[in-house]
């Protein structure tokens, strides 16, 4: 990618309106200068580096420094970060220029991008044409506005800012299936790398040994080259393994005879869409088609996999939760009676309620007397869901192909009729596990559905081995040639969006 | 329980502060005699505390780094220091955590400040059983384990610079009878307050017993104005800390020599048997080689050991005069020491250095001068104003008399003068030469050699 080349396309594409509240905190003029500095290349015309001029959006729970960081929360409204997280220290490093935070559910805790405290965000293809041709108001007086979908979550900002050409790759974070769900609901790919490969210092905690940063890019190749800047050992990090990690580009297959492809019974879950369904089967054909060896694979454990995520979720939740009590930073409570009154009010008015909802479990599952019962019990379950993979990869498997989610993005009010704890459950069901047993796993779009909303499918590799995953990615996604999306200018009696946008920006 | 604040140790840097961490705590584990656990765990207790930023401290709740081991110290029978005795007391762990902040009540304001710059640094704890059963033995055990923690390099553990943190647990019990409820005293300053804090507290809990009462599993606080323990401020109450596993850190994996990977070294990783090889003299072991070499009493060696740099400085003084170091010891230990104390000064700032009380006990030892002359010397020498011993006696004129007939002239001019007392003498009455001899000394102003006095005037008196 040329500089030159990419901020010219990134101008063009930034005067399309962010549809949606993608984008938290506008750092538009300091990306701009930025941006005509990268264009002339550095001073001395060499490239900075290998990001040098591209765009890149931050998800809202990674710390930039001098810049706020809110977790799109109460509790962090107004914090200032004092530092960078180590993979935006090592984006800037490369050259990549922040274009701006990305909105979340807040504290990450979701699978609709839809409960932070700065709005819902809009899935960029609700604007598409391949959207508005298959959508059929319900009623003459219902507007067309009322039926847009949500981008899943809780990268959701992210995977809307490179689903609208606002940036060119974006960082996620993934605990449960934060980066690839949203990536699959609005046709981007969603890397979730291996646990321990990427640093996490100094992205605010959800699940300490499940969370790790998720790459959102356009194209596989893309990931690759993010991911390349970004893994390695971090002495800041002490869950980052020690050995190097050379970067690689990624070899055009031709020949899929040696590969051998998994297909695990148990994903075919309840809820699971009849089109989703027929896509997965149809790519299977595909790489059966090309000479793979395609066979159906069993991981056992998985259904016990939502109880034991929720359990050990909650429990590192009610703990890394704990810090936020008013005193240091971010939000304290007026209250001030006593200082045990002032973190009560402190936290209750920080957290929306399924932040409070996961801390009150955490602390029950926590409870010396119920310790044993669910905390151990959980990490035995996940003991055995992490062994269901290992033994699959022994036996001959290099690959395991899955969908990503049970269907393509729902419209927003049709998703807030559940609460955010159903949805997680039932959302999460196909991306959890991998998260669980620490593997690599990523979501390639793969095909319209017939509602127009794109729909990925999942791929997930053995620990540390992201080049043989993103390598197999990258035949399956020349293979299916997901169409572009065809974005519609918004047109200006379409003031609801605009209204909707200035009640939730930042000065 | 102790805490202290790991430091530099020279001898054995590993390249990273963590490992010299955890180098502190190993070595700290073996000189205790304990199992070290080559694979601990950390955990995350949890509470809320202003001091807490966190909302958790990691502990080592579960597997801690090293445990089962024992710390003997010795305690005297009186106040005199003539008589010793060895006690025990058991080691249960030692775990390495994190430090909370400090907190300060502001009463007057209704507020309290918050210092959190030693949030987050890294202590070792060192718990120990209820072995002890007064004030006098915790207060020894603990200046025992200060010394331990000296010599190895792992902390300077001096309490009133924070650097040694204790806490005392006590209950009392009849004998024969199981251990009674226990109460935590917190806020003790210094080891005096350590010993006073503990006996009052025994004190107060067999009153509350005696008078019909019952003790409290709770937190109290050393006031040292009022010399008593009060309940804390903030009752916690029955705490459940919600301990979960630390998931940020994995097990802390130590090596000996048989499970040490072949491309690690000591600068890398923890290797136990190494460590254990190159652990230098513990104070009980240089104890017992300054008796064994030196020929002093075992009291001595104590007071030797307990003063910084005196053991030292004594050993310095011993290899620079051919003075017996059963002598030499006298003068370190009552000479030196009284003036060190009454100064209040270190060994390392004493203005009279090891050189110059060798050179002067030199002239003792060669009999230029008396013993009351180098005690004269001595506290010229105190003014450190650059002099030399010898410079002084000249100065002073605290030479001995060398010319024996001189002596003996004087000797005689005393004998003439004292009839009565000659007489005395002659009539069995040793005890009057004191008297004479005190007379040459005057005399002579002291520069006359005692002892030769006496052989004269007694020749003198009996021929």
């Amino acid at each position: 990618m040329v500089p030159r080349g990419v901020a010219a396309r990134w101008r063009r594409a930034a005067t399309a309106p962010g549809k949606g509240q993608g984008s938290l905190g506008g750092r538009e003029e300091a990306a701009a200068g930025r941006e005509s500095h990268a264009a002339c290349l550095s001073p001395a015309g060499q490239p900075l580096g290998i990001l040098d001029g591209i765009p890149i959006a931050v998800k809202d729970n990674f710390n930039t420094a001098g810049i706020e960081t809110t977790c799109a929360s109460n509790m962090l409204k107004g914090y200032i970060s004092p530092y960078n997280a180590t993979v935006v220290q090592k984006l800037l490093d490369q050259g990549a220029v922040l274009l701006g935070k990305t909105n979340l559910d807040e504290f990450a805790m979701g699978s609709g991008s839809t409960d932070g405290v700065f709005g819902p965000v809009r899935n960029p293809w609700s604007y598409s044409k391949q959207y508005k041709e298959k959508s059929v108001p319900k009623s003459h007086s219902e507007d067309k506005e009322s039926n847009w979908v949500i981008t899943g979550g809780s990268s959701g900002g992210s995977a809307a800012a490179v689903s609208s050409f606002t940036c060119f790759a974006a960082l996620g974070s993934d605990t449960g299936g934060s980066t690839r769900n949203p990536a699959a609901h609005c046709g981007v790919v969603g890397l979730k790398p291996t646990y321990g490969l990427i640093s996490r210092h100094g992205l605010i905690p959800l699940v300490n040994s499940m969370d790790v940063p998720g790459i959102l890019t356009r194209c596989v190749d893309d990931a690759a080259v993010l991911l390349g800047s970004l893994a390695g050992h971090d002495p800041k990090d002490s869950t980052t393994i020690q050995d190097d990690f050379k970067p690689f580009e990624l070899p055009n297959l031709t020949d899929v005879s040696k590969l051998s492809i998994g297909i695990p019974k148990e994903y075919h879950a309840p809820g699971l869409s009849s089109e989703i369904l027929a896509l997965w089967s149809k790519a299977a054909d595909l790489f059966r088609k090309a000479g793979a060896k395609v066979v159906e694979v069993s991981l056992p454990h998985t259904r016990y996999s939502i109880v034991c995520y929720h359990v050990l979720c909650t429990a590192e939740v009610a703990s890394n939760m704990a810090r936020f009590d008013g005193l240091e930073y971010g939000h304290r409570s007026d209250m001030k009676d006593s200082t045990e009154s002032m973190y009560a009010a402190t936290r209750r008015e920080g957290f929306n309620d399924v932040v409070r909802g996961r801390i009150l479990s955490g602390n029950y599952f926590l409870l010396k007397q119920n310790y044993e019962k669910y905390f151990v019990k959980a990490q035995k379950v996940r003991r055995l869901i992490a062994n269901d993979f290992v033994k699959v990869f022994r036996s001959g498997v290099d690959i395991l192909l899955t969908p990503t989610t049970l269907s393509d993005a729902a419209p927003y009010t049709e998703f807030i009729q559940e609460d955010n704890r159903t949805r997680s459950a039932q959302d999460d069901i196909l991306t959890q596990a991998a998260n669980m047993a620490g593997l690599p796993a990523i979501n390639v779009p793969t095909a319209l559905s017939e509602r127009g909303l794109p729909v990925g499918l999942q791929f997930i590799g053995r620990s540390f081995q992201e080049k043989q995953l993103l390598t197999v990615a990258k035949w399956f996604e020349k293979q299916v040639q997901f169409p572009m999306i065809q974005l519609e200018e918004v047109k200006k009696h379409d003031s609801d969006v605009f209204h909707h946008q200035k009640s939730a920006s930042l000065s | 329980m102790h805490r202290s604040v790991p430091t530099q140790n020279s001898s054995l840097v590993p390249k990273s502060i963590k490992l010299q961490f955890h180098l502190s705590a190993v070595m700290t584990g073996l000189a205790l005699n304990c199992s070290i656990n080559k694979k601990s765990l950390f955990d995350r207790k949890h509470y809320f505390y202003a001091d807490l930023p966190a909302g958790y401290q990691i502990t080592q709740q579960r597997v801690p780094i090293a445990v089962n081991g024992s710390l003997s110290y010795s305690l005297c029978i009186d106040n005199k220091m003539s008589q010793m005795v060895t006690k025990t007391v058991r080691i249960k762990q030692i775990q390495l955590e994190q430090d909370s902040g400090k907190s300060l009540h502001d009463d007057t304001r209704s507020q309290t400040l918050v210092d959190l710059n030693r949030a987050g640094v890294g202590l070792m704890e060192v718990v120990m059983e209820p072995d002890m059963c007064c004030g006098e033995e915790a207060a020894a055990a603990v200046r025992e384990l200060q010394l331990i923690l000296q010599t190895l390099g792992s902390s300077q553990a001096v309490m009133a610079e924070g650097q040694l943190r204790v806490d005392a647990n006590v209950s009392v019990h009849h004998p024969g009878e199981p251990y009674g409820v226990r109460t935590e005293v917190k806020n003790i300053n210094s080891m005096r307050f350590l010993a006073k804090a503990i006996d009052y507290e025994i004190q107060r809990q067999i009153e509350e017993l005696e008078n019909g009462g019952t003790i409290l599993n709770e937190t109290r606080a050393f006031d040292s104005k009022l010399g008593c323990t009060v309940p804390m401020r903030d009752k916690e109450g029955q705490q459940d800390y919600r301990f979960m596993p630390e998931p940020n850190l994995p097990p802390l994996i130590l090596y000996d020599a048989k499970s040490l990977p072949a491309n690690m070294n000591h600068q890398q990783v923890i290797n136990i048997d190494w460590i254990h090889e190159r652990l230098p003299d513990l104070p009980s072991v240089k104890r017992k080689k300054l008796v064994e070499q030196y020929g002093i009493l075992p009291e001595h060696s104590f007071t030797l050991l307990n003063e910084d740099g005196l053991a030292e400085f004594f050993e310095s003084v011993v290899k620079q005069t051919q003075m017996k170091p059963k002598k030499v010891i006298g003068w370190i230990l009552k000479d030196l020491l009284s003036y060190l104390k009454q100064h209040s000064l270190t060994v390392k700032e004493s203005p009279v250095s090891s050189f110059l009380l060798a050179d002067l006990l030199n002239l003792l030892e060669k009999k230029e001068i008396s013993s009351t002359a180098a005690k004269q010397v001595l506290a010229e020498l105190w003014k450190g104003e650059g002099k030399t011993p010898l410079e002084i006696v000249k100065e002073q004129k605290l030479e001995l008399l060398q010319d024996q007939k001189e002596l003996e002239q004087i000797c005689q001019a005393v004998i003439d003068g004292h009839e009565n007392e000659v007489m005395a003498i002659k009539a069995g009455n040793p005890k009057v030469l004191n008297k004479l001899i005190g007379l040459v000394q005057k005399k002579t102003q002291g520069r006359s050699n005692p002892v030769l006095v006496k052989q004269l005037l007694e020749k003198k008196l009996s021929g």
